[in-house]
């Protein structure tokens, strides 16, 4: 078991300085000045480009610049040149709030998605299965800030059943609304995958065998069963954590969550490339870190994994 | 010999031959139904009413997108005007004079309203099919292009040239593609068209085929087959193309299916967050969304209507992925 | 309840499974009694309803199957008709089961002592934790699991084959039911540790007196556990009675059939003869139908050999060592063939024996060069096979030719048998498109099969019919050596059969060599003309086939020969 934790994290190690190197080229090693192309259909005026380049030290070799950008983001030090804010700050702000969304809706998919997909498997092509695959296949074709916007139209102005926008301070109840919106990008996934992997698992040996030793539904169900299906299920946590992101951009900046999305969103529709890059790179260390954890919470649930290559 | 004694003597029973008698040992099936995965997907396919609904949406979505002339005559952005001013004006859309056109309702030739700008709702939804469908297509080739070949050599050739592509596949996959897209369009905000913002999506979103098409040919080759081919005497090039890559193939289909209806949601994304295809030259579904997120409150349908076109559209596709998938479980084939 | 009374009476038991082309019967009524403490064997082939037959006593049919007739009365009780509650209670504390595959029948993910325990809680053996673990390591002690304390605490896959089939078997008996249902038990497991676990699971129901159906599709090792026999095709029982009885005078031809054509009582009838001294062919047949016969078969092989021919392929000190990398930074080497070394006289067959990881197919593998050898020489026709060249390699391939095991996979999906057959002659661009398309249907024919099997698709037909597919393929560029790994290993007993005389008519007319590769030394017997006895990558034996059979030198051929199914059953001969 030790060596598949070290041997997970060694791996990340790579993937941590690739894909941070990968963004870090996206910007700077692109024909052209990229100080310019920052500014995008703006015209600056030469004392804003010398301070920018000055800023991602536009004198030093490539590979100098790649590590000193690095350590610029980790410490927070890149910041809008609008706003004049460090990005630390505003991270520190905010965090906290997207983490709240994103674990509801985590909980959410979580609930709704295993339980639907559970009954589903084990009932295949019954009254409930189909009715579910059609309704999970409706959420899945909304994009987000559609599914959001209809959400928003119908449940806060229509029905009035939740505020529009989330209030200050984003309480739980607020949070309710957006984290359903963003549950729904998965949650037809977690479903199909729940119920692919019930069916499949239903049919192996040693549900038959534990049928036949003597134990009843009500135990193989929950302990052969269900507890075999999560193994996929994990997996796709870890997929799904970069769809959350992206949807909680969108989400956030519709119901005026005061999350790090929102951020993004906002520097994003205000062309401020210099913070949209820093808050993805942020936003991509933080994947590669969840990959890891849920890695090694699959090398937990299938303990086969912790001996092999 | 069982040591067991016996408890009794089992009366003998023989039955009777029946007037088959017992048939041949190892008789050619009488079936004349040719069967191979193909031909049974095909059947498959033909009976379900998930794929014909879908397929006949998605034919009528690509005949708009060829001939939007057919659907609509008036120009999508050239004729948008924010109030009746000229007596000229006031005759073609048959308002008296001093009308604001800006999200007004439906009118003769003008089914589905105006937007906030004054243009015609209903013929931008029209044309901004072509630019969806584009992107699509065009995504879904580039991922499956590059999925395809390098999953191939890393599951065939293994190794440390398998080592490497996958993890190049790792890094590429910690950065969410529309993530990427946004940094990348935002820094070629001037240059931004179709081909960009296509290879923008692709270049980050072909780890996943990759993957599965890897783990595809590692299933198939350790397939006696495979041996088989290798023994008699063909090169291990040749063996991948004739016998490998047409084994594995399934999966990146249903992937590749599903992958354009992402491809299309992400471009009206990256569209929705200002990243997308400039809304002056480009009609986009997403553009027109994003246009109208003021007025949700006083004229909803401007929001409604564009999202219904990208809704149904992305349903097609996934509509069609779903029933692709069902033909080409081997696990449903099985029990076929 | 005297022993007078049955235990189980199944009576006109019908089952049918629902498929898209509606209702398709599996078992026909079918009727038979068990006595308490007795042992019933139920033969057949697959698709014969063996399985389903016990599996639908205890209603454990897949989703697709119900039970559509007949009644199953246990101890008086009709099963059928029970609630799931009920039927619940009877599995495991009554009637315990004991399923075929042990690689897949115990949970992966849940320790071997949680899945003990909780079968001892669900039966109400125990009652406290502490009494329930106890219980537990008491069950796998009977089993025969050493360190059962230990043992609880691992996982499946740390077990092998072997182990987990005891540890499936202790938790079969565990709550000492009266009836135990074994369905093809060992049929996965090596044929030495088979004859270990059936022992103990004999002296096991001996001592609690449990009774048992005794699934398997080998008449002989029917013949050796079980007291009675039920022989069943197609969903019916065709004949049933005393075991010895109709092993010694099978009345019914389907039976007949099965008796000709089991690997383990042909190699008993030859054996027999020879100790008698008397030719083959003083042998009895069982059945008329030559083609089904195997000690024809060993007939013909004898006849085809001849000890003067020179070496056409011969192993010196080959050597191969694999790196297997564990999940830490170094990788352990594992020696798969180790000094091996063997000649096989040109037209003759060389059987390689051995259980798994005995490195037989790997040695086959390096023999094919489909894996480099790490040390030794291997010679075709006096060429070393691994200093060839490009070129020379091609031309030794198409000399040498294999036939794999698993029908199943040995074809491409997707190409149809035409082009199949066919790929050989392309390959190494022989002839023109005429003259190959008239190779393929000259090969189609020494197969024995149709022309019209040309334009279909391997999964148009039978597991048979893919082996021969295979074969003329391997034939289709006139090759002198066919290498056969385990070329019948997956067949049903009849077709086995009709395979290997098939083949051993192509050796006598096209003077073919034939290295075979098997685990089944019955079928050895049968085929070969020299035994190659390989054990964990080394030879423990060499010698002629009868010598091997009548006079074996090492103690772990010894075991491989009496292991072989109805070793011991008096044959009247």
């Amino acid at each position: 078991m030790i060596w598949y934790i070290a041997r997970r994290l060694l791996q990340g190690i790579p993937v941590f300085f690739g894909s941070t190197f990968i963004i870090f080229s996206m910007v700077f090693a692109m024909p052209g000045n990229p100080v310019l192309r920052m500014f995008g259909d703006r015209t600056p005026s030469p004392e804003q480009i010398a301070a920018l380049e000055a800023k991602f030290h536009l004198d030093q070799p490539f590979l100098t610049r790649y590590f000193l950008y690095l350590g610029d983001v980790l410490q927070g030090d890149l910041g809008t040149t609008y706003a004049g804010q460090s990005v630390n700050e505003i991270l520190a702000r905010t965090f906290p709030t997207t983490l709240r969304l994103a674990l509801l809706a985590v909980l959410i998919q979580l609930i709704f998605g295993i339980i639907a997909g559970l009954i589903s498997g084990l009932r295949k092509g019954g009254v409930f299965d189909n009715a579910t695959l059609i309704i999970t296949l409706l959420i899945v074709s909304m994009p987000v800030f559609v599914f959001a916007f209809v959400a928003q139209w119908i449940f806060g102005l229509q029905l009035g059943w939740a505020r529009p926008t989330v209030g200050p301070g984003a309480p739980w109840a607020d949070l309710l609304l957006p984290a359903i919106v963003l549950a729904g990008l998965n949650l037809a996934y977690v479903v199909r995958l729940t119920r692919a992997s019930v069916i499949e698992t239903s049919q192996n040996d040693f549900v038959r065998m534990a049928y036949g030793k003597g134990l009843t539904r009500g135990r193989v169900i929950p302990v052969h069963i269900l507890r075999n299906s999560m193994i996929p299920v994990t997996t796709n946590i870890a997929a799904d954590f970069g769809i959350l992101i992206v949807g909680a951009t969108v989400t956030e900046g519709i119901f005026n969550v005061p999350g790090v999305g929102n951020e993004l969103f906002k520097a994003i529709n205000r062309h401020d490339t210099p913070e949209i890059v820093s808050i993805v790179t942020i936003l991509v260390i933080v994947y590669v870190l969840v990959n890891i954890v849920i890695d090694l919470l699959y090398g937990v649930l299938d303990p086969r994994i912790r001996y092999v290559k | 010999m069982s040591s067991k004694n016996p408890v009794r003597k089992a009366p003998r029973f023989v039955a009777e031959v029946d007037e088959g008698g017992l048939g041949a040992v190892d008789a050619v099936r009488v079936s004349d139904r040719k069967s191979n995965l193909w031909l049974d997907a095909w059947r498959d396919l033909r009976g379900r009413w998930m794929f014909w609904v879908s397929a006949v949406v998605i034919l009528f979505i690509v005949f708009v997108a060829v001939f939007p002339g057919v659907f609509t005559s008036a120009p999508p952005n050239d004729n948008c005007i924010l109030t009746v001013q000229t007596q000229a004006q006031a005759e073609e859309f048959g308002v008296p004079v001093g009308t604001r056109i800006s999200n007004h309702g439906p009118l003769p030739g003008h089914p589905l309203g105006f937007t906030k700008q004054g243009c015609d709702v209903f013929s931008r939804i029209v044309h901004g099919t072509g630019t969806s469908l584009s992107v699509g297509i065009i995504v879904t080739l580039i991922v499956a292009v590059m999925g395809i070949v390098i999953g191939a050599f890393a599951g065939y050739f293994g190794g440390w040239l398998d080592s490497f592509l996958m993890r190049i596949g790792d890094i590429f996959f910690a950065i969410p593609y529309i993530l990427a897209a946004v940094v990348i369009m935002s820094m070629f905000l001037r240059e931004r068209n179709i081909f960009i913002i296509s290879l923008a999506i692709g270049f980050f979103a072909w780890p996943a085929t990759a993957r599965i098409l890897r783990s595809e040919v590692l299933r198939v080759k350790q397939l006696d087959y495979v041996m088989a081919s290798e023994a008699i005497g063909v090169s291990k090039f040749r063996t991948m193309f004739t016998h490998v890559m047409p084994n594995s193939i399934a999966p990146v289909i249903i992937i590749s299916t599903v992958g354009l209806a992402a491809a299309i949601t992400a471009e009206a994304t990256l569209s929705f967050l200002g990243v997308g295809l400039p809304a002056n030259v480009f009609m986009s579904w997403g553009n027109d969304i994003s246009a109208a997120q003021g007025s949700l409150r006083t004229a909803p349908q401007t929001l409604i209507y564009p999202s219904i076109a990208l809704s149904v559209t992305v349903l097609a596709f996934i509509m069609l992925g779903e029933t692709v998938r069902d033909a080409l479980d081997p696990k449903a084939r099985a029990a076929r | 309840m005297t022993a007078l009374e049955p235990l189980l009476k199944v009576e006109d038991l019908e089952v049918a499974f629902k498929t898209q082309d509606g209702f398709v019967p599996a078992v026909r009524g079918v009727n038979f009694d068990i006595y308490p403490g007795e042992t019933v064997a139920i033969v057949g082939e697959s698709g014969s309803g063996k399985s389903t037959t016990a599996l639908a006593i205890i209603n454990l049919l897949p989703g697709s199957g119900s039970i559509t007739g007949g009644r199953v009365l246990f101890e008086g009780r009709d099963l059928t008709q029970l609630s799931r509650r009920e039927m619940e209670a009877v599995r495991g504390r009554e009637i315990g089961l004991v399923p075929q595959d042990p690689m897949n029948s115990l949970n992966p993910v849940h320790r071997i002592g949680f899945q003990v325990e909780e079968t001892i809680r669900a039966n109400g053996l125990a009652g406290s934790r502490r009494e329930v673990r106890k219980r537990a390591i008491q069950v796998l002690q009977e089993a025969g699991l050493s360190d059962a304390h230990e043992r609880l605490r691992q996982f499946p896959h740390e077990f092998s084959g072997g182990m987990r089939q005891r540890v499936l078997i202790g938790i079969g008996l565990s709550s000492h039911p009266k009836l135990l249902i074994a369905d093809e038990p060992t049929s996965a497991l090596d044929v030495t540790v088979q004859k270990k676990i059936l022992d103990h699971l004999e002296t096991l129901t001996n001592e609690s007196n449990t009774a048992v159906i005794f699934i398997t599709h080998d008449l002989g090792l029917a013949a050796e556990r079980a007291e009675n026999l039920v022989v069943m095709n197609r969903g019916r029982i065709v004949e049933s009675g005393p075991a010895l009885e109709i092993l010694q005078d099978p009345r019914h031809p389907y039976t007949q059939r099965l008796v000709a054509a089991a690997p383990s009582l042909a190699s008993k009838r030859i054996r027999s003869a020879a100790a008698r001294g008397d030719s083959l062919a003083t042998a009895e047949a069982a059945t008329s139908e030559r083609s089904l016969d195997l000690v024809s078969v060993a007939e013909r092989t004898a006849e085809t050999s001849s000890e003067s021919a020179e070496p056409v392929i011969e192993f010196r000190d080959v050597t191969k060592v694999f790196k297997i990398r564990t999940g830490g930074p170094r990788s352990i080497p594992f020696t798969a063939v180790d000094k091996v070394s063997f000649q096989v006289p040109r037209g003759s067959t060389m059987a390689l024996v051995g259980e798994s990881g005995s490195g037989k197919s790997t040695a086959a593998k390096l023999l094919l060069r489909l894996e480099d050898i790490t040390s030794g020489t291997i010679l075709v026709e006096g060429k070393d096979v691994g200093a060839l060249g490009k070129q020379e390699l091609l031309q030794l391939r198409s000399k040498m030719q294999p036939v794999f095991q698993d029908p199943y996979g040995s074809l491409d999906p997707l190409h149809n048998i035409g082009n199949t057959i066919a790929e050989p002659l392309n390959v190494h661009r022989v002839g023109d498109a005429a003259s190959r398309k008239a190779r393929v249907r000259e090969v189609l024919e020494q197969v024995a099969l149709p022309e019209s099997v040309l334009t279909r698709y391997p999964n148009e037909l039978s597991g048979g019919q893919r082996q021969r597919v295979a074969i003329a393929r391997a034939l289709a560029l006139k090759p002198e050596i066919v290498v056969l790994d385990e070329a019948v290993s997956a067949l049903d007993v009849l077709v086995q059969a009709q395979v290997l005389n098939l083949l051993a008519e192509l050796q006598a007319e096209l003077g073919l060599t034939y290295l075979f590769i098997t685990h089944d030394l019955a079928v050895v017997r049968v085929i070969a003309d020299h035994v190659t006895v390989m054990q964990r990558g080394r030879v423990v034996e060499q010698a002629s086939v009868s010598e091997v059979f009548d006079n074996p030198k090492t103690e772990y051929t010894r075991e491989l020969l009496a292991a072989i199914p109805g070793a011991d059953i008096p044959l009247a001969v």
